[in-house]
C-alpha cells in the first residue's frame, strides 16, 4: 500500500489516485479528476469516502463554494512545475478549505518545506524516497518574512 | 544601508546551514544530480564550463567595507583572488569548489551576506539605481523599497518554481538608472498632485525576444507594494509558459495576454488580497527608510570643479570630468570607479583592489560602496576636497580608469571563457576592442558611448540594450558575432538594430572603428552617438560596415 507523509507522521493512503479512464464512481477510497468530479457532483454529495485530485495547469476556483469532501490532492508533474503552490494557497487562503491538500506526484523530500508553508499537510512522496528521512524537511526556517497560509501574519507585522 | 536584524541574521544563519545538511547528502550521493541542481541554483552555484561559478548576492548593488573586505578574503582563500562585478549589481565566484561553498557561505553570513536567489526559476536580486540617495534628480531613495522586496522575495514559498527567472527593479529619480523597461517588473517612484506612489510596468526583458515593459499600473500606494506584487507573480506563476523554456518569460505572457487583459488580471488577484495582512504597516516602511537615512553629511560649499579642472594634472583631469559627478549636497560628489582597465576582463577585480576600495570608502564615503549595473563600482558620498587624494589612492591600484560612460567602458559578460552556454567568446573582443581604441583624447571627444557584448542569446551582457550590441553566435561550430544599434538602458528605452551577416571575430575592431566613422562623419555639432544614429538612420551605417568585405 502507498504510503504518506501526514500531519508530520508516515501512515498508509487511504486513497488511490485514479484517471479518467478507469473509472467506477460507485467505488470508494479513490481520489477523483477535477472533471468527473464536476460531472458527478450530484451523486457524490453525501459521500464521504472520497477526494479530489487537480493537475498543475486546473484552476482551482472552479471549486468555490463546490467542495464537499476532506481531501484535495494537488499533482506536481514535475518537481520543478511551481503552479501547485499557487493552487494550494488559493485553496486555503481564498477558498478556506481546511481539510487535508496533499502534494501528489514528483513530490521531493527538499521542498516538503515550502508546501507546508502554502498549506499542504500530507504528502505522497515520489517513488524511491526514504520516508523517514523526509520528516526531517518538513520543518524549515524558523523565521519566514511572507503572509502564508500556515502563518498569514507577515514577519514585519511582529517586529 | 539595510543592517540586518536577528531576524534577518537567523534566517541567513539557517539557510547555510540547510545547504550545507543539502551538499553533504548530495556528496553522499543522496541527491539525484538533477535535483540538486535545482537546490544549488537556488544558492547561486552554477557548473559552468572549467568549475562551478558561485553568485554572491548584492541587495541592489549597496555593500560596506566591512562586506568587501569579506569578500576579498573569500577570493584570496577561496579562489584564485578575484572575483567579477556583474550586470545584476551582484558578485561572481568563478572558481570556488563545490564542497567549500557551504564554508564560503558561512563567512558570507558573518558579514549579513548570503547567495540566496542568485539564479534558479525565482526572484532575483532586487536592482536599483547606483546613485540612489545622492542623486541630484532623485524624487525618493529606491533602496528602503528594493530592501521590503527583498525581504518579500526571499523564500518566498510559492514562487520559488516559477516558470522562469525572475527580475525587479525599482527607480527613484527622473532618470532611469535602473533600466527599469527591461525588467520582468519596473517600479517607477512618482509623484501625483503632490502624493507619492509607484507606477508599474511588466514584461520587460532582454534575452531572445527582448521586450519593452508595458505599464500595468499607472499609480499605486505605496503601502500595497507588496501585496501588488505578489498578484502580479501569481498570475504569472499560474499562467506563465512551462512548455518552452524559451517563452516562459513573463513578458511573453503579457505579450500573449495583451497589457490590458494581464493588469485586468493581476487587479482581480488582488482584489482579494489588497488591504490584508500583506500591506506595508507605516511602521515597517519607517522602520526601512531608518536605515537608509542620509549619512551625517558636513555643511560644506560647493567647490566650482570647473575651477579645479584647471590643474596641470591631466590625467586627473579627465577622470574628474569623466567619473565624477554632481551631488545632491553641496561640497560632495559622487565617484565612479570603472573596473575596465585595458586587458582585464570588464568587471574583473582583484582582491587587492577590493581591499583598497574598502579603505577608500571607509576614508571618503561613510564606509558605503555600490555595485553598478554597468559592472562598475560608486562611491556615493565623497567630499570634493577628497576628491583628489581620493584619486591618488585609486592610481596605486590601477583603479582609476577614466573611461566612465566611453566607448571601452563596456558590458560584458563572462562569455566563452566560462559559461557553458555560451557560443562566443565575448572577453576577448572586449579586449581587442579596448586596445583599438587606446586614444582617451579620442575617446572623449567620442562621449557617451556604450558598447554591450552577450556571449549568446541569454544576453547576460544586455546587448539588445547597448549603443552598440555585439552577440555571440555559432555558425557552423564556428564564433561569430552579430553587431546591432541604437540599443538604449535609460529612460528612453530602445532595443537595437541588427546591422545585418555576423562577423569573425578579428572583424569586430574593424567594424566598431566603422560604425564610430560614420558617426564622427555625421555629427553636428555636439550631438551624442544616438541622436546621430536617430537623425540619420541605420542605412549609412550598413553601408559602411559591409564595404568592409569587398
Ligand atoms: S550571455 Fe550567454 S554566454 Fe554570456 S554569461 Fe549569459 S549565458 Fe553565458
Amino acid at each position: 500500500m502507498t504510503k504518506v507523509i501526514k500531519n508530520s507522521k508516515i501512515t498508509d493512503s487511504n486513497f488511490i489516485l485514479v484517471r479518467e479512464k478507469d473509472i467506477d464512481i460507485d467505488v470508494g477510497n479513490q481520489l477523483f479528476p477535477l472533471s468527473t468530479y464536476l460531472q458527478n457532483l450530484e451523486t457524490l454529495v453525501g459521500r464521504s469516502d472520497y477526494g479530489i485530485w487537480i493537475d498543475s495547469h486546473e484552476e482551482i476556483e472552479v471549486l468555490a463554494e463546490k467542495i464537499y469532501c476532506d481531501t484535495i490532492a494537488l499533482n506536481f508533474p514535475s518537481f520543478n512545475d511551481g503552479r501547485p503552490y499557487s493552487s494550494a494557497n488559493l485553496l486555503r487562503q481564498r477558498l478556506k478549505f481546511q481539510g487535508e491538500i496533499r502534494a501528489v506526484g514528483d513530490v521531493r523530500r527538499d521542498q516538503l518545506e515550502q508546501m507546508v508553508r502554502c498549506g499542504f499537510n500530507a504528502f505522497e512522496m515520489a517513488e524511491d524516497t526514504d520516508l523517514e528521512a523526509s520528516l526531517a524537511s518538513l520543518q524549515g526556517f524558523t523565521v519566514n518574512y511572507q503572509t502564508t497560509a500556515d502563518r498569514p501574519e507577515p514577519l514585519f507585522r511582529k517586529r | 544601508m539595510y543592517r540586518y536584524d536577528a531576524h534577518d541574521q537567523k534566517l541567513v544563519d539557517e539557510r547555510v546551514a540547510q545547504y550545507r545538511e543539502q551538499t553533504e547528502r548530495f556528496l553522499e550521493g543522496k541527491i539525484p544530480a538533477d535535483e540538486f541542481q535545482q537546490l544549488r541554483l537556488r544558492n547561486g552555484l552554477y557548473v559552468q564550463r572549467l568549475a562551478p561559478m558561485l553568485r554572491i548576492a548584492v541587495p541592489y548593488g549597496m555593500l560596506s567595507s566591512k562586506q568587501i573586505r569579506k569578500v576579498a578574503h573569500i577570493t584570496r582563500y577561496y579562489d584564485k583572488g578575484y572575483g567579477h562585478l556583474t550586470t545584476r549589481q551582484n558578485i561572481q565566484l568563478n572558481w570556488p569548489l563545490l564542497k567549500e561553498v557551504p564554508d564560503i557561505l558561512e563567512e558570507l553570513a558573518s558579514v549579513q551576506m548570503h547567495a540566496i536567489q542568485t539564479s534558479g526559476s525565482c526572484i532575483r536580486n532586487i536592482t536599483t539605481d547606483q546613485y540612489a540617495g545622492s542623486a541630484k534628480d532623485e524624487i525618493e531613495d529606491p533602496r528602503p523599497w528594493a530592501e521590503l522586496l527583498r525581504q518579500w522575495s526571499t523564500f518566498h514559498p510559492e514562487f520559488n518554481w516559477l516558470p522562469r527567472k525572475f527580475k525587479i527593479a525599482v527607480s527613484g529619480s527622473t532618470e532611469d538608472r535602473a533600466a527599469i523597461q527591461v525588467h520582468d517588473i519596473g517600479i517607477r517612484i512618482i509623484e501625483r498632485n503632490g502624493v507619492r506612489g509607484f507606477q508599474i510596468l511588466a514584461g520587460g526583458g532582454l534575452g531572445r525576444t527582448p521586450v519593452i515593459g508595458s505599464l500595468i499600473k499607472e499609480f499605486l500606494d505605496p503601502k500595497h507594494l507588496l501585496t501588488y506584487t505578489e498578484a502580479v507573480l501569481r498570475v504569472y506563476n499560474r499562467y506563465g509558459r512551462r512548455d518552452n523554456k524559451y517563452k516562459a518569460r513573463i513578458k511573453i505572457l503579457v505579450r500573449a495576454m495583451t497589457p490590458e487583459v494581464f493588469s485586468e488580471k493581476v487587479e482581480v488577484e488582488w482584489a482579494s488580497i489588497k488591504n490584508g495582512p500583506g500591506t506595508l504597516t507605516s511602521e515597517e516602511i519607517d522602520r526601512t527608510k531608518a536605515s537608509f537615512a542620509c549619512p551625517k553629511y558636513e555643511v560644506l560649499r560647493d567647490i566650482n570643479l570647473e575651477e579645479a579642472l584647471i590643474t596641470d594634472n591631466e590625467a586627473f583631469r579627465n577622470w574628474l570630468k569623466q567619473n565624477v559627478l554632481p551631488h545632491k549636497i553641496s561640497g560632495y560628489a559622487i565617484v565612479n570607479l570603472a573596473i575596465k582597465a585595458t586587458g582585464v576582463a570588464p568587471g574583473d577585480i582583484t582582491d587587492e583592489q577590493m581591499e583598497l576600495i574598502a579603505d577608500c570608502a571607509e576614508t571618503f564615503s561613510f564606509g558605503e560602496l555600490r555595485i553598478t549595473h554597468e559592472q562598475n563600482i560608486t562611491l556615493a558620498d565623497v567630499r570634493q576636497k577628497d576628491l583628489y587624494t581620493l584619486w591618488q589612492r585609486l592610481v596605486t591600484a590601477k583603479l582609476n580608469s577614466p573611461n566612465l560612460g566611453l566607448l571601452t567602458d563596456m558590458i560584458c559578460c563572462p562569455g566563452g571563457d566560462f559559461c557553458s552556454l555560451a557560443n562566443a567568446k565575448s572577453i576577448p573582443v572586449a579586449e581587442a576592442i579596448q586596445r583599438r581604441f587606446d586614444q582617451l583624447d579620442y575617446l572623449h571627444d567620442l562621449g557617451e558611448l556604450h558598447i554591450n557584448i552577450s556571449g549568446c542569446m541569454n544576453a547576460c551582457g544586455h546587448h539588445h540594450v547597448g549603443n552598440i550590441g555585439i552577440l555571440g553566435v555559432d555558425k557552423k561550430g564556428q564564433e561569430f558575432y552579430q553587431v546591432s544599434i541604437g540599443g538604449s538602458a535609460n529612460s528612453s528605452a530602445a532595443i537595437g538594430k541588427i546591422l545585418g551577416p555576423s562577423f569573425a571575430r578579428e572583424e569586430i575592431p574593424e567594424v566598431i572603428e566603422t560604425i564610430v566613422q560614420v558617426y564622427i562623419a555625421n555629427r553636428v555639432s555636439e550631438e551624442y552617438f544616438l541622436d546621430t544614429l536617430h537623425r540619420i538612420g541605420v542605412q549609412p551605417f550598413k553601408d559602411a560596415v559591409y564595404r568592409i568585405d569587398d
